[in-house]
């Protein structure tokens, strides 16, 4: 099944939750919407499912108008970030309800409704909790049971709302690597919305990166990474050192000092330059484009995390490997890497 | 706990066992003519009967208004919220007047009432639209906390399964609200089999046909008889107890197939 969103636009009063959006999904495929609270993506999931109306624009599945169906309608499953399973019922009967409010003309008999909820329950491996009530399970086994229930309809898509949101690191973990290999297994069209950089680029095909209710990015979790399109993406994913920089006669300059970086094709005017903070190498004093000293210095595993006043008035923080030991009050020389230069303040 | 049990000694305890001591001094053969007498039969059903139905009745509308006031926002909202606590704190006396008056063969319902036929007013009818005034109150305040914690997004992963609104409501909401359903149906009609102010001024309080326990009591106390008098009320509290205690275990039922968190 093919997603299809055009021109997409919803108001929430004077915000602006998606301001046009156009997305194609494609079949079998797992995508991450990524972004900040507040930049349009459960929106823009909601609307999907038909949890949501938008105020103009398309949505089509398989190229079919979705618009025109409801939630009911659109054989869509959806797994929520509290679980939204229902109390009173069994685990057992959590999973089967889909099954059991089929219209009469195509419900199934009582013993494939059985056989249908057991086959899912062993699909998320949790056979043994049948009989047990929501209250009595751990939150990853709750999601998997939400997944689980979404499943039995046989959906066209699946959509998951900050599935992993409510969970913690640890089982946030197991569960991402999980519900790649679930994909992998069922193959059925998903959209996952996270706030979470590390699980988008982890657990999706493609990454579509979202801001203030617009689509900034859309790419492999290796093109979101290594070539942000936007100043927005670059800041967003992995940790980046963004410095206020000047483009005029071909030079850059961090506030009134030069850097002995390349200008070529850069427009002039006050512009935004990212660096990853592993991707700045330490080296002796007047070597690098920037000069800077240590103010002081935290040992992370195999990184020593140093924050650096550099000369031109910022302070920014690197990772450099540990075979060369920072100490507060050196005074250091900084080469980037690779950067990125974006036009604009 | 000493505290604790000591108040709900001299509060309940005490002035219940009086009430059973008292009825002693009856033989069993006067208790029972008491009981089965006539009026004393007529009197309960009524009272035990009307109060019932009226709990029912409380218990459809006020799931209604329950829903209204949770999941809407419409002007004057929080007056009608502020309104449903009304008969909670109006006099019970006072309501019984406004009741009658209003029912009352010339009164303002009254009126178009009797031009259907309809007397309310000094009948049986009287008795069980005072229950209603007087009982809606238990079932929106306990059901109002137990709907407000419900969260929306259980109709909707309901809903995205394939369910009707109906499936929804039957299946999924009806089953949550349960046990505070239970719960105000079953203060509403404790309440209502209890009460006596609102009730004897729109009842027209006819032997047999429209007089209420408790009148039939406060009737026996004028009368010195005591004894019966207290019989009458042993009755009523172990008929109440009983049906308090058959909710209460309902209510644990349903309370157990939702285990609290």
């Amino acid at each position: 099944m093919t997603i299809e969103v055009k021109n997409l636009v919803k108001r929430f009063g004077n915000f602006a939750a998606l301001d046009g959006v156009d997305l194609k999904v494609n079949d079998g495929e797992l995508l991450a919407l990524l972004g900040p609270s507040g930049s349009g993506k459960t929106t823009l999931l909601r609307i999907i499912a038909g949890l949501d109306w938008p105020d103009s624009g398309e949505v089509a599945f398989n190229g079919e108008d979705a618009l025109a169906q409801g939630a009911r309608e659109r054989h869509v499953g959806f797994v929520f970030q509290h679980y939204a399973l229902f109390r009173h019922m069994s685990v057992f009967e959590n999973v089967a309800f889909g099954l059991r409010v089929q219209p009469r003309a195509v419900r199934k008999d009582e013993a494939t409704i059985r056989a249908r909820v057991k086959e899912l329950l062993d699909l998320v491996q949790l056979d043994w909790l049948a009989d047990r009530y929501p209250s009595q399970l751990s939150g990853g086994q709750r999601q998997r049971i939400a997944l689980a229930r979404a499943l039995a309809i046989e959906p066209r898509i699946l959509l998951l709302d900050e599935p992993f949101g409510a969970l913690d690191a640890k089982v946030r973990k197991e569960l991402r690597k999980w519900l790649r290999s679930l994909h992998h297994e069922i193959n059925v069209t998903s959209i996952f919305v996270t706030h979470d950089q590390e699980e988008a680029l982890e657990v999706a095909n493609r990454v579509v990166v979202m801001d203030k209710g617009r689509i900034e990015q859309i790419g492999s979790p290796d093109d979101v990474y290594e070539t942000p399109a936007t100043a927005f993406v670059h800041g967003f994913i992995g940790e980046s050192i963004e410095l206020p920089v000047q483009v005029e006669g071909g030079v850059i300059r961090l506030g009134d000092r030069p850097l002995r970086l390349a200008a070529d094709g850069l427009a002039p005017g006050a512009s935004k330059l990212f660096v990853r903070r592993h991707d700045m190498l330490v080296g002796p004093p007047g070597s690098g484009a920037f000069e800077g000293a240590v103010q002081h210095v935290r040992n992370f595993g195999p990184v020593q995390r140093a924050e650096v006043a550099l000369s031109g008035g910022e302070t920014i923080e690197i990772d450099a490997p540990r075979d060369r030991e920072l100490r507060a009050g050196d005074t250091i020389g900084l080469e980037p890497r690779r950067y990125r230069i974006f036009a604009g303040a | 706990m000493g505290l604790t049990l000591t108040w709900l000694s001299v509060i309940i305890l005490i002035p219940l066992a009086g009430l059973f001591l008292k009825s002693l001094e009856l033989s069993p053969e006067q208790f029972w003519n008491i009981l089965s007498s006539r009026r004393t039969l007529n009197a309960l059903r009524v009272s035990f009967g009307l109060a019932f139905a009226a709990a029912c009745v409380n218990l459809v509308m006020g799931s209604i208004i329950v829903w209204a006031l949770v999941r809407y926002r419409f002007p004057g909202r929080r007056l009608f919220d502020a309104i449903v606590d009304v008969p909670f704190a109006l006099p019970t006396a006072v309501a019984g007047v406004a009741l009658t008056s209003l029912f009352a063969e010339k009164g303002w319902l009254g009126a178009p009432l009797a031009a259907l036929g309809i007397k309310v007013a000094f009948t049986p009818l009287g008795i069980f639209v005072a229950m209603i005034f007087i009982g809606i109150p238990f079932v929106v305040r306990t059901v109002q906390p137990v709907l407000q914690d419900l969260d929306v997004e259980i109709e909707e992963a309901a809903g995205s399964l394939g369910a009707s609104r109906w499936q929804t409501i039957v299946r999924v909401i009806l089953p949550s609200l349960a046990p505070a359903l239970l719960t105000g149906l079953a203060l509403a009609f404790a309440r209502a089999v209890g009460e006596y102010g609102s009730v004897i001024f729109i009842a027209g309080n006819l032997p047999n046909v429209s007089e209420i326990a408790p009148l039939l009591i406060v009737i026996r106390l004028s009368e010195f008889r005591y004894a019966d008098a207290t019989a009458i009320a042993v009755i009523m509290l172990v008929v109440s107890f009983v049906i308090i205690f058959a909710v209460n275990r309902l209510q644990r039922w349903a309370q157990n197939r939702i285990p609290v968190h």
